[in-house]
Order: structure tokens, then sequence, then C-alpha cells
């Protein structure tokens, strides 16, 4: 695999902005071959994608500039084309697949005539050769019925739908090399289980170059040869995938590894990277980026600049760990880095006591209606016969994909949404019919963190009445300066400077805003918080501060936790106990270590196995589900997985599976394990 | 943020100045209903200022707005017809004089309602001719039979009372001295301009211990400064223009005269006042009501949105204009039954102008409400509402304390965007004889008038012109504020 299709030297963007150039994607440099996936791992706001685009020459806003640096495809010069000829190259000899499906498909052209138009772009094709072309695109990324769907409309599509629409579209001019940014972000993990295989398979049968741009370990594992890790705007490390996976080297690398929630590192704290990513400044750095936040950071790291060092064939470290000349300060190199994990005695899993939200039948129908009159022509089952219960002190993890009606469920529970039927009894008091003041005055008791810390704060308020406005609301604390005290407690708590409480949400990172929307649900002394996929819109690094902060809290407080999550890692390293939700319905639950480690129900094993893992050791056999969730408006007969389940029987449609007890105490709803 | 002291400023001016006028003078101030409305618009402007001063990120938006050159020139050509309204709106009775024109024994007042502008172009106002005379005529527009010193009579173009009288017999010299006006006007406020704008410059430099060489950065906007050039560039142009005009003013008729001999330019002033009146009363009597429902609608749904909704729908489907011919004219039936309800033709006329604003914010309220009542599902859906709710905050700390806040940017865009409709509606209306009573200044009304000119040979044209060329600057600069308004304002536009 000798054959060098992408060769970037030097490529620097910046950003001029008033007060100077801000230096966004700084002496980037690499090389793809034929047939091979290189990834570009890195955080939020590190330039991956500004790499991407400067590869393109298709930069987001005028201010930005391609400083310096070569890019050469294929023994061309990209950086010194005409804008003409770059047209011709873009499409055709590369192609790019963006993040979020929704919108970069155009909403009032059918997908075909989209297809049709990048076909053309590229080739001479007219009329039926045209149609036909279109046609076995649509096939080659695995779209069933293509002739029919080519004349669909982006919006009659699923999220995975459009990602393979997107992907046929950059197919048509037979690309060299295939720009994925996040590809699969937006994605459900069985949705992306089938995408990542795709582009497997479709570099395989055509041997397309890869840069594929993730922020996700998992996937870097299962997909890429070989791995650069960004960070603040240049690459730190680069390597072939099985060493960097075997032994990541450089500081940062190895503390994203360490931040990894595990079910090993259960009931221990994660690794964190202290601080935040240095903002990018105009007078640029004296010293190693890296260097107010690494652990093993020396004098030298301060005053000089690293460079990229060789460290081993094919590899290469920007660290003066591993500079000959400086090695001998960091005692043995290498070795010396890795981080003594302190080894802490598990804490014993304590048996659940008393309950304290027990949820019986829980149904939340949403009414379709229509027409002038409003008719109620149908019903979108969200929720549809859930029952959990939490002890006290424990913490239920609720995993499924997007749009199974996870949310509905917690909203349900607190009363944010009256459901249509069922109980939710919590500490022994029945809330769906308790109204008015006193269901007001209950809700001191049980809380909510949400996904989106940037839309669950009022923008127009100070944090310290953010905090304090649920106490005000309940009358915990009445006395305002009590108040004030404990407000500084609660920041301090969550790790905030009490000078917090004067700033506006808009002045803190994604992180922080998370910090003071726990601090907020706090402050009413819950006894149960919901975390609605708290973490999925954090960096690596900064979840693993907050799965810190949580866990200590349970310790300190004990909250007990309901936590919505599709990430299963997390599940594993946080939760006693897991309930697996498909649309609307439990399909199975039981303790963390029962049903991660052995899933029993066919949807719960399907799941297990998309995730991609790091470890090649565990990795399995992905089960590979055809089609998307169906609609909750109007679900499948019987058991509502049968027309995905690759278990199904006939008797699988006719009726709704009992809940079978086995013998570890966890529930499972499926004809293969009859109720006894 | 020194440029949004403007309101603040006019505001104190207009009182001192109607304090000054009430002392000095014999008079009895009257407050007409619009007047005190005008001057609540002006308190709420106030307090929307210290408001907005008060915090960090509104004032950053607003800063953005003015940053704009568009935007800053365009608050100062707006800020000189607030004013010029503002001026308009403090009314009162002078003393009543006796026909040698020596004031009577005080307490007994005029009938005739005047205002503080009245006092400053009084000479406008007494000036009065026979008929039409064009801009900057000396004699009639059209001959009169005039019996002249001999006793005999001619048919000629009379000369005019006050137009070009201080040139008396030379009339050939009009030219020259148009000429030598237009000089004196543009030094006289060019060295006035120089002098404020200096002296302004000075002083803020001082105060913000600016240094010199840095000085015309800081006036080019340079650095994340406000544009002040462009401010005081505007500035210097209006001054140069009201100096000139001053100059021409007090010799002829520059905008000519009506078919009664008053003064045209005279009459477009006193139009801004009513045009402004319109443009924003009519959003102050609506902007409770549409908010209020707007907001239920939105945050409450169910059958109240069901109620708001048929509520709107139904006042949509009724043509506007209707709505309004009838109810004005059902006005005009009542207030000519009860004439001893007013005490002045103006207290008449003044209800006639509060009473069409408040039919068209009736008929006008139905576009924010609807704007308001999506934002608000939009809105309480977000997570900081729900997370509200389940603190147990009520419904209308909610509303007030979460929703509302983050729906003002679209009453604040719609309400300047509105702006400029409303001011072209009442021209519309008056043109059509439903807007404002024929005996108030409105630049509707002169339309009206010399609409029936426009058919007779030579054209009277002029009334037309002053009317359209005042109300196209205010509306431009209204369109073009509102343009950088909603750039700034609107999270989509923030990009
Ligand atoms: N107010 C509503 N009206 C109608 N349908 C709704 C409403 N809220 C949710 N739904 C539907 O109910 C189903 C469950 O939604 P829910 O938000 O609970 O999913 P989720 O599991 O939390 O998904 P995600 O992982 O994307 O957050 C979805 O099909 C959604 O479209
Ligand atoms: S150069 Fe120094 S600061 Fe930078 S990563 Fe290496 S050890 Fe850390
Ligand atoms: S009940 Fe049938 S369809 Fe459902 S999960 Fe079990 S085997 Fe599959
Ligand atoms: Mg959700």
């Amino acid at each position: 695999m000798n054959d060098l299709v992408l060769k970037v030297e030097g490529l620097t963007t910046c950003f001029d902005t008033a007060s100077g150039s801000l230096y966004a994607v700084d002496g980037v440099g690499f090389e793809i071959c034929r047939g091979e996936t290189l990834a570009l791992l890195g955080e939020s706001g590190c330039g991956k994608s500004l790499t991407a685009f400067s590869l393109m020459r298709l930069l987001p806003t005028r201010q930005a500039r391609i400083a310096a640096g070569r890019v050469v495809l294929g023994g061309d010069d990209l950086l010194a084309l005409p804008e003409l000829r770059m047209r011709d190259i873009r499409g055709n000899r590369m192609a790019m697949i963006f993040q979020e499906p929704m919108t970069s498909l155009n909403p009032v052209m059918t997908v075909g005539e989209q297809i049709a138009e990048a076909v053309v772009r590229h080739g001479k094709l007219r009329g039926r050769a045209l149609a036909s072309r279109v046609i076995e695109l649509l096939d080659a990324v695995g779209i069933p019925d293509a002739a029919q769907r080519s004349n669909e409309y982006p919006h009659m599509l699923s999220g995975g739908m459009k990602q393979r629409i997107m992907i046929a579209m950059a197919l048509a001019g037979e690309p060299d090399l295939l720009i994925a940014d996040e590809p699969t972000t937006a994605l459900d993990v069985t949705i992306q289980a089938q995408v990542l295989e795709l582009m497997r398979d479709l570099q395989r049968s055509k041997g397309m170059a890869i840069l594929l741009i993730t922020h996700d370990l998992g996937v870097v594992a299962e997909m890429a040869d070989r791995v650069a890790v960004m960070y603040a705007g240049q690459i730190v490390e680069q390597a072939e995938s099985r060493d960097f996976f075997a032994s990541p080297c450089h500081p940062y690398s190895r503390k994203l590894f360490d931040s990894l929630p595990t079910i090993a590192k259960r009931h221990q704290p994660l690794a964190i990277i202290k601080g935040n990513v240095p903002p990018l400044t105009a007078a640029g750095y004296s010293g190693c980026r890296f260097a107010t936040r690494c652990d093993m950071a020396k004098a030298l790291c301060e005053g000089e600049i690293p460079q990229l060092q060789d460290a081993g064939p094919g590899r290469a470290v920007r660290c003066f760990a591993y500079d000959d000349r400086y090695r001998g300060q960091w005692g043995d190199g290498a070795s010396a880095i890795i981080p003594a994990a302190a080894a802490r005695p598990q804490q014993q899993e304590s048996g659940a006591d008393g309950g304290l939200l027990a949820v019986r039948d829980l149904k939340v129908y949403f009414k379709i209606q229509k027409g002038l009159f409003k008719r109620t022509v149908g019903h979108i089952k969200a929720v549809d016969g859930v029952s959990i219960s939490i002890g006290r002190g424990r913490t239920l993890a609720l995993v499924g994909e997007s749009g199974c009606g996870k949310t509905t469920v917690a909203k349900a529970i607190l009363q944010l949404q009256r459901p249509t039927s069922g109980s939710v009894l919590f500490n022994d008091v029945e809330l769906t019919t308790l109204g008015g003041e006193a269901l007001r005055r209950s809700r001191a008791d049980f809380q909510i963190i949400f996904q989106d810390p940037y839309s669950s704060m009022n923008p127009r308020m100070l944090v310290g009445d953010i905090i304090q406005e649920g106490m005000i609301a309940l009358g915990v604390e009445p006395d305002p300066k009590r108040r004030a005290l404990k407000v500084d407690e609660l920041l301090q708590q969550v790790g905030l400077p009490p000078e917090a409480k004067g700033r506006y949400p808009h002045e803190f990172s994604g992180g922080q805003r998370q910090r003071v929307c726990i601090a907020r649900a706090l402050a009413v002394n819950p006894k149960l918080i919901i975390c609605d996929e708290p973490t999925s819109a954090l960096d690596i690094s900064v979840q693993a501060q907050i799965l810190n902060l949580l866990q200590q809290l349970q310790r300190t407080t004990g909250v007990s936790y309901l936590f919505i999550t599709h990430n299963l890692s997390v599940v594993a390293y946080l939760a006693d106990e897991v309930a697996v939700m498909y649309l609307g319905r439990i399909v199975e639950q039981g303790r963390v270590s029962d049903v991660l480690t052995a899933p029993r129900h066919p949807y719960t094993q399907a799941l297990i196995s998309a995730i991609p893992v790091i470890d090649a050791g565990t990795r399995r056999e992905t089960i590979r589900l055809e089609g998307d969730l169906p609609s909750p408006a109007n679900p499948p007969t019987g058991c509502h997985f049968h027309v995905r389940c690759p278990q199904a029987r006939p008797e699988c449609s006719l009726q709704y599976p009992e809940a079978a007890i086995l013998e570890d105490g966890r529930m499972v709803r499926c004809v293969l394990y009859p109720r006894r | 943020m020194k440029a949004l002291m403007i309101p603040l400023f006019i505001l104190l001016t207009t009182v001192a100045i109607s304090l000054g006028v009430t002392g000095l003078f014999d008079v009895r101030p009257v407050l007409l209903w619009t007047d005190a409305l005008i001057m609540l618009l002006l308190l709420v402007l106030v307090f929307f200022i210290v408001q907005v001063r008060a915090s960090a990120e509104r004032r950053a938006t607003w800063r953005q707005v003015l940053r704009s050159r568009i935007g800053m020139a365009t608050a100062v050509i707006l800020s000189c017809y607030v004013l010029v309204a503002a001026l308009d709106s403090v009314h009162f009775r002078p003393a009543a004089q006796d026909a040698a024109g020596t004031a009577q024994r005080s307490g007994f007042y005029s009938m005739e309602v005047i205002s503080v502008l009245d006092l400053l172009i009084m000479p406008l106002h007494d000036q009065m001719e026979k008929s039409y005379s064009a801009p900057f005529a000396t004699r009639l527009y059209s001959k009169e039979v005039v019996v002249m010193a001999d006793g005999s009579q001619q048919r000629l173009y009379p000369r005019l009372q006050y137009g070009g009288a201080h040139l008396a017999d030379h009339e050939e010299r009009r030219g020259t001295d148009i000429a030598w006006r237009v000089a004196q006007g543009a030094v006289a406020g060019t060295v006035l301009a120089v002098l404020l704008c200096g002296a302004g410059v000075l002083l803020v430099a001082r105060r913000a211990g600016i240094l010199p060489g840095q000085l015309s950065g800081v006036l080019c906007g340079r650095g994340g400064h406000l544009p002040w050039h462009v401010m005081m560039l505007t500035l210097s142009v209006i001054i140069v223009l009201i100096a000139v005009a001053f100059m021409l003013a007090s010799g002829y008729h520059i905008f000519g005269t009506d078919k009664v001999g008053q003064d045209v330019f005279y009459q477009s002033l006193k139009s801004i006042r009513t045009a402004l009146a319109i443009g924003t009363l009519t959003t102050l009597i609506m902007l409770p009501f549409a908010l209020a429902l707007g907001l239920m609608a939105g945050y409450f749904r169910g059958w109240i949105d069901d109620v708001i909704q048929y509520l709107y729908t139904t006042l949509n489907s009724i043509p506007g204009v209707l709505l309004i011919a009838a109810a004005v004219l059902m006005l005009q039936v009542f207030m000519a039954g009860h004439p001893e309800m007013f005490e002045t033709d103006a207290a008449r006329a003044d209800m006639r102008l509060l009473f069409l604003c408040m039919i068209l914010g009736i008929t006008s309220w139905t576009g924010l409400c609807r704007l308001l009542r999506g934002e608000t599902l939009k809105v309480r859906e977000f997570d900081y509402v729900q997370a509200a709710t389940s603190f147990g905050v009520g419904h209308l700390q909610i509303i007030t304390r979460h929703v509302m806040p983050n729906v003002m940017h679209i009453v604040l865009i719609s309400v300047v965007l509105d702006f400029s409709g409303l001011v072209l509606a009442e021209a519309i209306l008056s043109y059509v004889g439903v807007g404002v009573d024929p005996s108030m200044f409105s630049w509707g009304n002169m339309i009206n008038g010399a609409r029936l000119e426009l058919a007779r040979e030579p054209v009277v044209w002029w009334s037309l012109l002053a009317a359209f060329s005042f109300m196209f600057v205010l509306v431009l600069a209204a369109n073009l504020f509102s343009d950088v308004i909603r750039d700034a304002f609107d999270p989509k536009m923030r990009g």
C-alpha cells in the first residue's frame, strides 16, 4: 500500500481578527495512502473540521485564510490551483460528508435529483444511463427499494438514510479521497454501526482513502489504520492505530484514555485533565500548548516549543519527553509517564434498601389531531407501559435509541408531562393524582438535569439567581443571607468559584454550565435527580469531570439517580441497574454487570454489539439490525421489535411477550424466555 | 453609550422649555390625551434605556446597532424627528389678546391651543398669504383683480404680503438674495456645528481620558468604539440644513403656501407629531394586548390558545380599512352630536387622533400576537422553562421571568418594522378621508388637499412635494434603522 493519495505539509489556517491572526490550524501534516483510513481525533474546537475545510479550500468565513502549507492530491498542489480547477477536483477526486445529514440535503429536491446532479457534474451521463447510475449508487449505499426511494424528499427519510444519501452523492464522482467529518455523531449506535460498515465495504471495493474526523475513540478503534491526535490546532501524536491503542504516548492521549469511563473503573474517580483548552491567541504560544494542563510538564515545556519527534516506526509525538536531548529529565522517558492508577478497593455494592421511586405501567400518549375541528386521528405512543423502580442512593440507567421515549418517561415522572395512565409512587406518595400546591411543594424532592447545558439556563439571568430560583419558589432557606451563603457552598460543592454567581451562563464553558445545572438541582435538596444525557454534549475529558462529580455527590448526599443515556460505557461505569427501552417499552432490566456482559433480549444484544469498542479483545461480531426505529404512532403488533429482530418467530407478532424474571433477577420481555 | 441618552435629552429639553414657557408667559397649560401618552412613551423609553444600561448583554446588542454607520445616522435623524414631535406635544392656551394685540386682563385665554413648537416657529404660523404661492415666490400663483393706487383696476399676480416682502421693489434681486441667505445659513450652520461637535469631543475625551493621539481612531469607530464621526457628520448636516432653512424661511415661503395661504413648511413641521403619534401610540396601545394574548396562547395552549386563535383569525378576516372607516365615521357622528364634551377644537381633533390610534391598534395587533404565540410555543419547551416548572415556580413568574424576556426581540423588531407602515397608513387613511381630523396637520391631509389641485393648470405641486419629502426621510430612516435592529436582535440573523 504505497501509492500515496494525499500528502499534507505544514498546513496553516488562520482567522484574521481585529486584534491579530489566530492560528486555528497550525502546521498540520499527514499522508494517506490508497485504501487507508486515517482518523483525525480531537476534542471540540481543536481544529479538526477546519483542517478538512482547508483541504477542500472551502473556508467557512471570509476572515479565515490558509496562510501556509502544501496539500498534494495525486501530484497536484491544491493550494496553488486556480479556483476553477479546484471546483473540478471537489467531488471528483475528493468528496466530503458532514455531521448533520438533516441540513446538508436540499429539502425541495428529491434525493434522486440530488444524486443525479452530483453524477452529471462529474460525468457525461444522460437520460436512461443517468437514472440507472443513480439507482446503482443508491444500491451501493444499501438503500432498499432504490428506484422508489429516489423519488422521495429528504424529510421522508430517517437520519441514517440521509447519511447514506450523502455518501451516495460523495461516491458519484468516484473520489480517491473521502473526507468524513463526524459522519455518525448525529446517529444512533445501531444506525452508526450500519453506516460505518457501509464505509468499510465501500473502501474495500473501491480502494478509496478515507480521512475520518471524529472525537469518539471507539469509532477510531473500529475504523482507522492510522491515527492523528489533534490538540489546539496541532497534531500532537501520530501512530498506527494498533500501536496507539496499545500504548498511547503523548500525555494528552494518555489522559484521554484515562478519562474514559469503563466498567473496570467503577467506583473510582476518572482521571481528569485539569483546566480548559487554551484560547487561540494572536500572540502565539511560547511553549508546549498542553503545558498548563499536563501533569508531566517541566520548566522547559513553558519556554520552548516542542516539535514532532520520531518515536518508533510510523510514530511521531510532539512532546519533550520523547526528544532525545531532554529525555533524561523525565527519567526513563515514556514509561515514567504512565500514571499510577491508584487501584482503590472496590466499594461494596450495597443491596437495594427501601424503594424511593416506583413507576407502574406508565403510559404517555400524544394525540395526533387533524383538520379544522382538531379531530383525534390517532396516538403517538411515546411511552407504552413502563415499570421501573429505584432504591435510595442507587442509580438506574435508562438506555435506548433516540426517539424511544426516554425523555418522555423522565418528564412524566416529574409531572412536567402528565401521563395518560399508570402510577408514579415517589416516597409512597402518588404523584399522578397530586395537583396544584401539593405537587408544587413536593417538587423539591425530584429534580432534573438536562442534556444541553446551553439551553437549560435562561440566558438573561445571573448564575446566582438561577441557582436561587428554586430555593425561593420552594421556600428552602427563606432568609436571603443564609440563602446567599448556601449558593456559595453549592458552587464550591460543584467545583466553581463563588464569583461565578455574578456572571451570565454564556460566560461559562459547556462543562462549567453543566456544573451550574447540577448546583441548581442540588439547591433544593432533592432525593432523586433525573439526568437526561447530562454528558452527551460534552467532550470526553469534561464528561469525566461531570461523572466524577455526580458520583461524589451520591456518596456524600445519598441522592438517587435516574440516568438517561445512550452511552453504554457511562452506564457500565456509573449505574447499579439498567433498563433497556425500545419504542416506548422496557425490554430488559437488571443489574448492570449482568445485562451488559450477558445481554439476553435480542435487542439488547444488538445494541451492545453495535457499540464501537476500543479493546480489540472484547470486540464482538456486530449483530446488524435492518432498518430504523418504527414510528411510535403506528408501532408493530406484538413484540415491537419483531420487524427488526434477527431471532423473530411467527408468534412474536401476535402478542406482547410477558415479563419473565430470570434466575439472576433480571426482567426480560421476549418469547425466547417464557414466563415461568 | 452616550448616544442612548438622546431620548433622555429630548425629554429633559422639552420639559425645561415648557416649564420656561409656562413660567415666563401668561399661559394656561393644556394636556391633551396624546400629549400625555407621548410623554409616557418617552418615559418608558428612558426606563428602557436605564434597564439596557444595567445589563451587559443587552448593552452589547445595542452597541452593535449603533456601531453600524447606518444605525447611527438613522438614529440621529429619528431623534431629530422625535425632538420636533416632543416640542409639539407641550400645549397651552396663550392669554387672550384684544384686537389691538395687547394682553387683556389675565385669567382669559385664547381658544386657540398652541404648542412650544408653534412658539419657536411663530412667524411661519402668522405669515398668512391670501392663497396659493409657489416656493420662493414673491407673488401669488393666480391673477387677481387689484385696485391700483390710482384707482384703476388691473388683473395681475399680486405681490405677497410676506414672501419676499423685504425685497420691496427690487424683485429681480431675488436670486442673489436667496443665494446670499443660503451662504449665510451654511456658514452660520457650519460654525455652529463645528463648535458643538468640537465641544462635545473635547468634553467626552477629557472625561474618558483619551489622549489626543488616539482621538481620530476613537472617533472613527475603530477598535470597538462607536462611529462618532458618523453621528457628528449627520448632526452637522442637520444643523446646517436647519440654519439655511431658518435664513430662507425668514424671507420666503420655502415650500410655498396652500389654498388659504398658509405656509406649507409650517404644515409639514406640524405634521411630524401626527405621524409619530400614529406610528408609536398605536403600538403602545396594542402592545399590552398582543403581548398578553400571545404569551397566554403560547404558554397555556389548550382551550385558551383556541379562543385566542379564533379571536385573531376572525379579526384578521375583516378587511382592516372597512373596520377603520366604519369606526371613524361612527366617531364623527358621535362627536358632532356632543360638541360640549370638548373644550377646544384641538381637544376634539386630538380625541379623534387617539381614537384612530386605537382602531389601528385593534386591526394590527394580530400579526404581532401570532408571532409571539409561535415564539412562546417554542420557548416554553426550552429546558430552562421546564427546569423552572420542576422547581414549582408559578405560571406568572415563569411567563414574566423566563418566557417574556426571551421573546422581547420579536416585539422590538416588529414594533420598529411596523412604525413606517403605520406612518404610511395614516397618510393613506387621511387621503381616503377616514384619517385624522381635517383640521389637524398631517401629511395625509396635505396630500389630500393637494390632490384636488393636481388637476389644475398650472399644477400646484409643492404641498405634495413637501409632504412626500418629510415622510420619505422619516420612513427611509425608520426602515434602515429597523433593518439594523433586526440584524442585531434576531437570533437567526446573528448566525
Ligand atoms: N409533545 C410531543 N408531541 C408529539 N410527539 C412527541 C412529543 N414529545 C415527544 N414526542 C414523540 O415521542 C417519542 C419519544 O420522544 P422522547 O423525546 O421521549 O425520545 P428520547 O428517547 O428521549 O430520544 P432522544 O434520545 O433523541 O432524546 C418520539 O417519537 C417523539 O417524536
Ligand atoms: S512537552 Fe511537556 S507539557 Fe508538553 S506534553 Fe510533553 S511533557 Fe507535557
Ligand atoms: S419476542 Fe420475538 S421479536 Fe421480540 S425480541 Fe423476542 S424473539 Fe425477537
Ligand atoms: Mg431525549
